[in-house]
């Protein structure tokens, strides 16, 4: 049968199943075969906090979207063109995302009375009207795969495993993917059990052809190539990145990584993935709680490593009095909050912003550090780089808030290349600095950078004391003088005032904006998708995103101020636009959600428009 | 290997220049005159000792050396420590803290800097009271101790140091008394030969809130027939006449001290710190009653289990073995790594 094959430049397809069933694997492997087609891509995996939630009911579904087109995009999609729904419970948690003429495939073996009376359903969904305006496809997934590995030596729960193998062979075919890099996979993954390579296989095959054969499917899709910069590209999660961020800092710093880490979602990531660069001289350690792995990072900072932490919100609070002392010491030190959910345990794999407050702020005293933010899954890398290159050179803790969004979400990255990335050697103290020649003054700072020289132990004739006492300018001994105290602070304030950051960036390709949107961190991509929808309707709106929270950029007080109103959106109660009231007295609009979820672009593009409309 | 150079360190050089702010009279500067006076045996040179502590009275110790070293917060000096030793196996790193540093707000981080046999030497000050906050009781008083914050008494049991350490599997575990010098360093010279870490406890008196805590192994008149000095491989006999013996009981658990007269040789239990099974070690550390009777000091424990830090080095060793590429093509290949394309 010739299928019909229509062009498409955008799609965005979810798929939805048990937390068993597979489906980040799914959905992780569509977005590979999809990367391979040269398509710009963001995903969004949406998973619960339960590892096995019981089967087949609500709290169970997990869930990966992925958006693809052949244009450059910037969020993982506000709605689900297609919704893979391997049971009941999959298709009700998802249903109202969808829009009405959506795709829907459902595995009908799952449609049993059982299962949807576990989620609530009375009848099944699929006998009556209630999905009338949605392209139903109902699929024998569970039994056609069973049935595709009927001559396989594999057992009947393996057979039944392979459905998401299927599913995935069925889209694979749907929307014309090379599906050569699934295959290598599959016999990676099961390279110890050849069995299960070809059954798996077998399955993607059985769901590829059954879409090449069923009526039911008369169409096939294409999405063109994006159009994008030449050079090579990997499709990376923001913790991956963030991970290579931190090993290629040790490269261009030549010194020893050492991440000190208590396993905490969602930034456990980070530490699995650095645990497996030893041969870059990355170190780790598992720390026995939040406090001890900041306080090994510190400890091996003041040994002249790269001290790293990696935790969550509730971590980064457990954290608090060791970054004090790290202030204190005036050490590097990196810290990375992937927030999620708050407060306490809260909700936590699920995403928001509402850590700023504590990253400027979270200490006791006048305990000021550097906080950076990476906007994007692939700019994690840049962000971990320039964290580390500001701990490095001014010899401070720094915080990078990251967040879930950014954390599990991917994108292509376009590789950089190691040359170009920033060189960040230090120079470590090797001789006296007092004036006579012999003393060493381990608080005599550097003019420019006001950083105290890094004289680590081992060094002869550097042999000095610090300590969180607070200390006399220069010699660094104990001092209770009132008039040094006030210095102090007052240095240790200006220390990370001055460092140097870029100057924020206006994106407003007219120039005509009168309302410009203010932003930090992972809402870059619903921010800007947003913004470009507004542009394309004519309205003309300008959006600026800080990288730097602490310090801020010089020019963004007179960027605030050309505008006639500044609205900030954030996935907090408003906690940037408190900062930027404060600092610089600007009336600015909060936009505020708290629901675990990233913004969508058409929620912004509708309270835009409203603020575009009273201007 | 080449003989190391004789460094001809002497205490003098291990002096700092600050002036020692402790309350006249205090335990501490008899241990710190001590340390200074043993640091030269060592023949490491200053650069490469690190001091780091936590905070109480103890705590203020690295100021006083003239080595490096790192006055930290409130109980994590054995985890800031743990850092520096794993990432700098070439230093020669202790920790000072005190009782309620190591065992009240840093429990945590000790049990577990034991577990892991960090290379660290952990001199614990044990005065059994909170000297630097004015006297309140510590997690090694005595029940029923009144201070400033138990008016009526304490009402919770004390930690024995010792018991806690070897309940952690700590595989060096000694105690000392600030006022014995020659037997403080001798017990020094034995934490600093082991390979992992050692816990040492020195009984150290603070003479403000707590005095004479530990008065009756001090006294002339009481101290020999309180104190059993351990030995490796001699019977365990004490008491001005050696008269008090310990052996283990058939069918009991422990320890018991006996009448020398009436316990024939072969009985009386020969100290062996080398025992593999903490529970002797153990045993030996639940011997001393309220009133200080019994008080074994020595060294109780000295195993060989791999260091922490060492067994993390032999890692990165291993997996730089033979790497032939520099750090940027390695760079370079692990960025690349995975699925990835190529648009012209």
């Amino acid at each position: 049968m010739t299928k019909q094959i229509r062009q498409l430049d955008r799609v965005v397809i979810r798929f939805a199943g048990d937390s068993g069933d597979g489906m980040q694997l799914t959905g992780d492997r569509f977005t590979s075969e999809t990367a391979q087609l040269g398509n710009d891509i963001s995903t969004l995996p949406n998973f619960p906090a339960e590892i096995r939630a019981p089967a087949g009911t609500l709290p169970g579904v997990s869930s990966f979207q992925v958006h693809f087109a052949d244009y450059d995009i910037l969020t993982p999609g506000d709605a689900p063109n297609v919704l893979v729904a391997m049971n009941p419970a999959a298709l009700k948690a998802n249903l109202a995302d969808l829009p009405r003429g959506a795709d829907i495939i459902v595995n009908t073996d799952e449609f049993t009375r059982r299962n949807l009376a576990k989620v609530g359903y009375a009848g099944s969904p699929l006998d009556d009207d209630s999905l009338a305006g949605y392209a139903v496809h109902p699929v024998a997934l569970t039994s056609m795969t069973v049935g595709a590995l009927a001559a396989h030596e594999v057992s009947k729960k393996d057979a039944e495993r392979a459905k998401n193998m299927f599913a995935l062979g069925l889209l694979s075919w749907m929307y014309s993917r090379p599906y050569e890099s699934t295959l290598r996979f599959l016999e990676r993954k099961f390279a110890a059990r050849p069995e299960l390579v070809a059954a798996n296989v077998a399955a993607f095959r059985a769901g590829w052809n059954f879409g090449e054969t069923t009526e039911d499917f008369s169409v096939r899709y294409e999405v063109k190539p994006a159009k994008m910069l030449p050079g090579t590209y990997r499709n990376i999660t923001g913790n991956a990145a963030l991970s290579l961020g931190l090993v290629a800092a040790g490269v261009r710093s030549g010194l020893p990584v050492f991440l000190g880490a208590y396993p905490i979602t969602p930034a456990s990531d980070i530490l699995h993935e650095l645990s497996k660069h030893k041969k870059l001289g990355v170190v780790t350690m598992q720390a026995e709680d939040e406090i001890a792995a900041v306080g090994a990072a510190l400890g091996a900072s003041y040994g002249g490593s790269l001290g790293v932490t990696t935790t969550s919100g509730p971590g980064v609070a457990l954290k608090s009095e060791t970054i004090s002392l790290a202030v204190a010491l005036e050490l590097p030190l990196v810290i990375v909050d992937v927030q999620r959910a708050g407060p306490s345990t809260g909700m936590p794999t699920k995403t928001e912003q509402a850590d700023l407050n504590m990253a400027l702020y979270g200490r006791h005293g006048e305990a000021p550090v550097a906080v950076v933010a990476p906007k994007s899954p692939s700019d994690c890398f840049h962000a971990a780089l320039e964290a580390a290159r500001i701990a490095l050179t001014y010899r401070t803790p720094v915080i990078l808030l990251s967040d879930n969004y950014v954390a599990n979400g991917s994108e292509p990255w376009l590789l950089p290349d190691v040359e170009s990335l920033p060189d960040l050697r230090v120079e470590f103290a090797t001789r006296p600095n007092g004036e006579d020649g012999t003393t060493f003054l381990p608080y005599l700072r550097d003019p420019q950078t006001l950083a105290r020289p890094w004289a680590v132990p081992g060094t002869p004739g550097l042999e000095h004391r610090i300590g969180g006492l607070e200390k006399a300018d220069k010699t660094g001994d104990i001092s209770y003088d009132p008039t040094n105290h006030d210095f102090m602070v007052r240095t240790r304030a200006a220390r990370i005032e001055t460092i140097p950051v870029p100057d924020i960036e206006v994106e407003d390709p007219d120039g005509d904006a009168r309302v410009l949107v203010l932003g930090w961190g992972s809402t870059y991509g619903p921010i800007g998708a947003a913004c470009r929808g507004l542009r394309q309707r004519g309205l003309p709106v300008a959006q600026a995103h800080l990288r730097h929270l602490a310090p801020m950029p010089a020019n963004l007080g007179e960027v605030l101020r050309s505008y006639d109103r500044v609205v900030i959106p954030e996935m907090n109660l408003g906690q940037l636009a408190h900062v930027i009231r404060a600092r610089y007295l600007v009336d600015a609009i909060g936009y505020n959600q708290v629901r675990g979820l990233p913004f969508t672009a058409a929620e912004l593009e509708t309270m835009l428009e409203e603020v575009l409309k009273n201007v | 290997m080449s003989e190391p150079v004789a460094l001809k360190l002497t205490a003098k050089d291990f002096k700092s220049d600050q002036e020692v702010r402790w309350c006249p009279g205090c335990g501490d500067y008899a241990i710190l005159a001590a340390v200074q006076g043993f640091m030269p045996e060592l023949n490491i040179a200053r650069e490469n000792t690190v001091f780091i502590s936590g905070i109480g009275c103890s705590s203020r110790f690295p100021y006083y050396m003239n080595t490096y070293g790192m006055h930290s917060i409130h109980g994590r000096a054995p985890a800031i420590a743990t850092g520096l030793a794993v990432s700098r196996p070439d230093l020669s790193v202790w920790v000072v803290t005190g009782d309620g540093d190591a065992l009240s707000i840093g429990g945590n981080h000790l049990i577990h800097a034991l577990r892991r046999n960090v290379n660290l030497k952990i001199l614990l000050f044990n005065n059994r009271i909170y000297g630097l906050t004015k006297g309140q009781y510590s997690p090694t008083s005595e029940v029923g101790k009144i201070t400033k914050s138990t008016p009526a008494g304490s009402a919770d049991a004390p930690f024995n140091p010792l018991s806690l350490a070897l309940g952690a599997e700590a595989t060096f575990v000694a105690r000392t008394l600030d006022s014995d010098r020659k037997h403080l360093q001798s017990v020094l010279r034995a934490a600093a030969e082991h390979k992992g870490s050692a816990f040492v406890e020195i009984y150290q008196n603070c003479n403000i809130f707590n005095d004479g805590a530990f008065e009756p192994l001090k006294e002339p008149a009481t101290r020999d027939d309180f104190l059993i000095r351990l030995e490796h491989g001699q019977p365990i006999t004490f008491g001005s006449d050696g008269q008090f013996c310990v052996v283990h009981p058939p069918g009991g658990f422990g320890l018991e001290v006996r009448e020398t007269a009436a316990t024939p040789a072969e009985e009386i239990v020969v100290h062996d710190a080398t025992v593999a099974d903490p529970a002797y070690a153990f045993a030996l550390s639940r011997l001393p009653g309220l009133d200080l009777r019994n008080t074994p000091l020595g060294v109780f424990r000295a195993v060989e289990r791999p260091a922490y830090d060492t067994v993390v080095q032999e890692q990165v060793a291993a997996a730089r073995a033979g790497v032939d590429q520099t750090p940027e093509q390695q760079l370079s290949a692990l960025l690349g790594g995975g699925d990835t394309w190529t648009i012209l």
